[in-house]
């Protein structure tokens, strides 16, 4: 903007003699509002760290609680810890596969205008907006009195089995509701790969499966995994899809088979935000837990980012 | 041959291809199974085959051989096929059961009328009634107590008073900070405000709804002075902070993807700053802007555990923001949990999830054929 010849100033000095307040307010107001919601972030991640970390010991985080969860002196979280990871990593087990397939074939093998493509498409992005609730109640329809009770009929079990709530229909479930993320992500990968190295590939004589498997997945494997990342953050914090599929108020156990249920710190969060008598005595042990989820799903979230910011530079570089 | 082969040339990467099409299609059988699903628990309800009255016309156990066999699945609240598994005896038993449950009934309750009603109805459903010991006809819902009241009004006013409360407050901050970060902001401040933005996204809504609990609802309660500490408001504001990360990125994209060109001609045309923000470019962004805003609304009513928490779960009929209220999503949330599998608690807490579905099921492909029309225009 800034112009050395003197002549050309007459035009800005005219300009300067209307300021534009207008202007002025407008980015002032727009841009205390994008501020304001950075500040009610940081308002949220500082109250919660600093109520959050006297509660939080080693005690806290390696024992499992006794049955008093409400109790200051003896309420611990490694149940919680222990149920929230092995739902999310039986999770990944079902989703990755699906979502990376489903992903292969709409950047390698539909025809990408093509009216299937368009449904897939648009059912991705409503399985994406389905409420969580509604998961919750899928699962319970669907994985228990569906799958679950016919597998009891069919395996003649005494009581039920597989017909209650499991960390297998629960993580099920949970794979049915982040499809979508790691579906997106994966793509995104794949369509970040230039289309050269497939072109050489199968102008070497490879057929299309084997490009697939040797060029095009290695190189998207980063893509890959920050979509399983991104979805592994999502699912440790959701708690409506476990309501009715698999989660437990209290276990005197970790869960040991799949057909276990599970204690979860999300909705152990929950139980003590609304089931406690005396909430001044369950305050430092719900922000302790709240912290403790927290840390979980932000450790993955930043490991998700970054793995997705190096990856980015490297395409780039590579182009 | 020439270059196509058929799949008789290479049978491994045909099956392959038809594998990975198989496997394709799952996104669009889940879509397909969360509807069939949760529709089917629901179906009693909207075929009229519940039946939720408290007292109801017995039939003797004696007469199990002499009814007909889905009148008698109906009576047992089970189906047809179910009850071809059971045998003779405990079928008896159950009938045993029934009439026994008949006699306990207290003489007052069985004297009232409201104890004949099957409130499963879609006029008790959706109409107000004029319910025994009350003064005028009301809309309660109120699954847990002798006779059975679903009506649907309470929720759906809890669920559209927090979402609008959360929308008011999340929409124009969004789209503030959308319209600062695309259009006024330095570029080099973009690249971290944005990612710090959808950084929200990251953190749980279980835990916006602690936070609400712990923190807002008190300080909310200092600023405005209102009696209830829970209630539609604070979950609203939590509410609107699960969505702002939404509403902020879509439109945020909107905005960003306004051809550079537009802004450089109102410039050059003597428009400032603000009326080309204001006046061109917010226009031009107008679809995506109302797609996020639409798929916002889908967010807010479809959400759980923050209105679960912040919201004080009282199923009253008033439109003052400030009151204590009960929304859909946190009834089938809290309420699942005691109603007996089958039964018409069950089934009538499946058609609110059906109903949900239906919503954010349009609200998505409202919001999605929108931003598919804007992306093919670019």
């Amino acid at each position: 903007m800034s112009n050395p010849i003197s002549s050309a100033s007459a035009g800005r000095r005219f300009e300067r003699k209307r300021p534009d307040i207008a202007s002025g307010l407008f980015t002032g107001l727009t841009g205390l509002a994008t501020f304001g919601i950075l500040a009610i972030l940081a308002a949220i991640l500082g109250n919660i760290l600093y109520h959050g970390l006297p509660g939080l010991s080693w005690r806290f985080v390696s024992t499992i609680p006794r049955k008093d969860m409400f109790e200051p002196g003896s309420a611990a979280v490694l149940s919680m810890i222990v149920g929230t990871s092995i739902r999310v990593m039986v999770m990944t087990i079902f989703v990755i596969p699906i979502g990376v397939i489903t992903a292969v074939y709409l950047t390698e093998y539909a025809a990408s205008g093509s009216a299937y493509t368009r449904i897939i498409r648009v059912a991705i992005a409503n399985l994406a907006g389905v409420p969580s609730i509604v998961f919750g109640l899928f699962g319970l329809g669907f994985f228990i009195n569906f799958i679950g009770k016919n597998l009891d009929q069919l395996t003649h079990q005494s009581g039920p089995l597989f017909g209650r709530p499991t960390v297998l229909w629960a993580s099920l479930t949970l794979a049915v509701m982040t499809m979508p993320v790691v579906i997106v992500a994966t793509e995104e990968a794949l369509k970040a790969i230039p289309p050269g190295l497939r072109e050489a590939s199968l102008a070497l004589g490879a057929t299309k499966l084997e490009t697939i498997l040797r060029i095009v997945l290695p190189n998207a494997l980063p893509g890959i995994l920050t979509g399983a990342i991104l979805a592994v953050s999502r699912a440790a914090g959701e708690v409506a899809p476990i309501l009715f599929t698999g989660v437990a108020y209290y276990m005197a156990d970790l869960p040991s088979k799949l057909t276990d249920q599970f204690m979860d710190l999300g909705y152990h969060a929950f139980v003590l935000s609304t089931q406690s008598d005396n909430i001044e005595k369950t305050r430092p042990i719900l922000y302790a837990t709240v912290l403790v989820l927290l840390m979980l799903t932000f450790s993955l979230n930043a490991i998700g980012i970054i793995a997705r910011a190096r990856m980015r530079k490297a395409m780039r570089a590579g182009h | 041959m020439g270059i196509h082969r058929g799949h008789n040339a290479r049978p491994l990467e045909w099956i392959a291809e038809k594998f990975i099409f198989t496997v394709s299609l799952s996104a669009i059988a889940m879509v397909f199974l969360i509807f069939l699903f949760v529709g089917r628990e629901a179906l009693p309800v909207f075929l009229g085959d519940t039946d939720s009255a408290l007292v109801q016309t017995v039939i003797p156990s004696k007469d199990m051989e002499k009814t007909a066999p889905d009148r008698l699945a109906r009576y047992l609240g089970m189906s047809v096929s179910e009850l071809k598994t059971k045998d003779a005896d405990t079928l008896r038993t159950m009938m045993e059961i029934r009439e026994e449950a008949a006699n306990e009934v207290p003489a007052a309750v069985r004297d009232d009328k409201d104890a004949l009603a099957n409130t499963t109805e879609w006029k008790y459903l959706l109409k107000p009634h004029q319910w025994t010991g009350y003064a005028k006809p009301e809309y309660i819902w109120q699954p847990v107590s002798s006779i059975h009241k679903y009506n649907l009004v309470p929720l759906v006013i809890g669920s559209l008073k927090t979402t609008l409360v959360g929308l008011a407050f999340a929409v124009p901050l969004s789209l503030a900070a959308a319209i600062y970060v695309s259009q006024l902001a330095p570029p080099s401040w973009k690249e971290w405000i944005k990612p710090g933005i959808e950084f929200l996204s990251g953190i749980p809504s279980v835990v916006l709804g602690a936070f609400a609990f712990l923190v807002l609802a008190g300080f909310l309660q200092d600023i405005f002075g209102y009696r209830y500490r829970l209630n539609a408001f604070v979950a609203g504001i939590a509410l609107g902070l699960t969505a702002v990360p939404l509403i902020f990125s879509i439109a945020e994209d909107a905005l960003t993807s306004v051809p550079r060109s537009y802004v450089q001609a109102a410039l050059a045309l003597g428009a400032s700053k603000w009326q080309t923000a204001w006046q061109v470019v917010l226009p031009a962004a107008a679809p995506g802007v109302f797609a996020a805003i639409v798929l916002g609304f889908g967010r807010c009513i479809g959400e759980t555990m923050v209105v679960l928490i912040a919201s004080g779960n009282a199923s009253v009929v008033s439109w003052d923001i400030f009151d204590s209220t009960r929304s859909l999503t946190a009834t089938i949330a809290a309420e699942m949990a005691e109603a007996v599998n089958g039964g018409h608690h069950y089934r009538v807490l499946f058609m609110l999830g059906t109903l949900l579905f239906a919503v954010t099921f349009a609200t998505n492909l409202l919001g999605d054929a929108v931003m598919q029309r804007l992306k093919k225009q670019r």
